[in-house]
């Protein structure tokens, strides 16, 4: 499928959902609560076909907390951005994809370990690099008086 | 006492030991516990972050030309690759056009670090599974391509040959002469490759059957380079998505459907011919004109999403960059193929032996600050 196809798919899933055609991939915002069902359609659906989580990446927007998915089509070749935010910073939570992708559970366990994301359903949500007593290091508001240096 | 300790290992109950962090066949700082059943393996997982250095946080408070630098650092056996991958990314969100000598120098150069990063990983696997005489002929060889790294880029490793907009300083004029000599030196002594390991009877014994992935847990797991295709799992980046100078030369992509240790060995040694074909293609083609474009002092992306993957010895390499239109990222991410190619491992060594282990780790390749970054 071409992104515009792509795009005419994803709103037959949920017309709700913020797609933008960017340069690269289509990109597509969904809300937490949706954000299961609409990734395990994307893999299960046979005319979309998304096998593959090529990059998993936690990302710190100042005020909000996000994850960004990118998929893509082994079969067919067709790549799409998930994106989903929330602005719940104490306590931030999204559902696992990991029974969908066995990847996502090593690339979860990063985003957990450096921005303090929750996944709810990650069969072993640990700490991946850094000791438990470290902070979030990712975070745009975490300091380190000794090791980070700013200019 | 020891009366005790026949006693683990004869008794029915699984016991847990650690393999690492400084072990010879982890390759690096890479601590994996396993639980053993007597000698079969029932349980790896993964310690890693001992040389966690934090790049995507130090790369949020420096420049685009700074990062090349630090992408050195984390697959160093593919140093060249990871280079071309931020100065690609760059290239593309400025929307510069690069001069034709330049992307088929990075073509040149991207596949002689292939080779020699696939040739240390022969001669280490060689001496995973006890041969010592790999080590020697791998080094040998490799010793050859780091001589014309260090003439062309001063650096004989850590290259950081490629820039945004180009290349650093231009190839130094033996650099033809010498990669030639060296091919026709390779094509020699590959051969040597295969009398010693290929068609081994104790090296099969002990590699086919072994470890097998499946082509739905590779993908699912995400193992991509030469460890994916050899699950049959056709992720050459540099087929599926050209870049570079790619799109004009023609090669074959690696593919076994048997997925076990000794045919992601075989699509490794492949791939050194296939790498070989690719330079005898563009050697005596590099165009002439400027080596770089120029650029401004200081680089700024427009604000938005970047990504860019290339193919490196390992797998893809992904680059995914968040600009707010600042001359340092908002956020980098840098999708290693070694991270998600050592999530595998669990699934591929459960039920064998601990030497097979052995055997499944250095077939991945695994290079540990990719994965720690």
């Amino acid at each position: 499928m071409d992104n515009i196809q792509l795009e005419q798919f994803i709103k037959s899933l949920d017309n709700d959902l913020d797609i933008k055609l960017g340069k690269q991939f289509p990109e597509v915002t969904v809300p937490a609560s949706k954000l299961y069902y609409i990734a395990r359609q994307l893999r299960e659906r046979e005319e979309a076909l998304f096998d593959f989580l090529f990059c998993l990446t936690g990302v710190d927007y100042g005020s909000e907390l996000g994850v960004t998915y990118h998929l893509r089509s082994t079969r067919y070749g067709h790549s799409v951005v998930l994106k989903v935010r929330t602005t719940d910073r104490e306590n931030p939570e999204f559902q696992s994809v990991t029974n969908i992708w066995k990847t996502a559970e090593f690339h979860e366990r990063e985003v957990f370990d450096l921005l303090g994301i929750k996944f709810t359903g990650h069969p072993d949500l640990r700490r991946l690099f850094l000791e438990s007593s470290f902070g979030f290091p990712l975070r745009k508001d975490y300091s380190d008086d000794v090791n980070v240096v700013t200019r | 006492m020891e009366e005790e300790a026949k006693d683990i290992i004869n008794d029915d109950q699984e016991y847990v030991i650690n393999m690492g962090p400084q072990h010879p066949s982890t390759h690096g700082v890479l601590r994996l516990v396993l639980s053993l059943k007597g000698e079969i393996v029932r349980n790896v997982e993964p310690h890693i972050g001992y040389i966690h250095r934090g790049i995507e946080k130090m790369c949020e408070s420096i420049t685009y030309p700074q990062i090349i630098h630090l992408t050195d650092r984390m697959d160093y056996l593919s140093a060249h690759i990871n280079n071309e991958a931020v100065c690609l990314n760059v290239e593309n969100a400025l929307e510069i056009e690069i001069p034709e000598r330049v992307k088929v120098i990075r073509t040149l150069m991207s596949e002689l670090t292939r080779i020699q990063s696939h040739q240390l990983w022969w001669a280490s696997f060689g001496m995973d599974l006890g041969g010592l005489t790999c080590f020697f002929y791998g080094l040998r060889d490799r010793e050859k391509i780091l001589d014309i790294f260090e003439e062309t880029c001063g650096g004989r490793m850590i290259v950081s040959y490629s820039c945004p907009g180009g290349l650093m300083y231009d190839i130094h004029p033996n650099f033809q002469k010498r990669v030639k000599e060296f091919v026709k030196y390779f094509r020699k002594t590959l051969p040597e490759y295969d009398d010693l390991l290929t068609g081994n009877v104790i090296f099969r014994e002990r590699t086919a059957g072994v470890g097998k992935l499946s082509l739905e847990d590779a993908i699912s797991y995400g193992v991509t380079g030469p460890s994916g295709r050899a699950s049959g799992f056709s992720c050459d980046v540099r087929k599926h998505e050209p870049y570079s100078a790619y799109d004009r030369v023609s090669f074959n992509e690696v593919l076994y459907t048997e997925g076990d240790t000794y045919h992601r060995y075989l699509a490794r040694i492949e791939e050194m011919r296939e790498s070989m074909n690719i330079i005898d293609q563009l050697i005596d083609n590099i165009p002439e004109g400027p080596y770089a474009v120029k650029m401004k002092p200081i680089i700024r992306l427009p604000e938005g999403e970047y990504y860019q993957s290339v193919e490196t010895a390992r797998g893809e390499l992904g680059v995914f960059i968040i600009s707010d239109g600042n001359k340092n990222p908002f956020r980098i991410k840098f999708r290693s193929p070694n991270f998600t190619n050592l999530s595998a491992l669990n699934l591929m060594a459960k039920g064998f032996k601990i030497a097979d282990l052995v055997a499944i780790g250095g077939s991945l390749d695994l290079v540990i600050p990719d994965i720690d970054r």
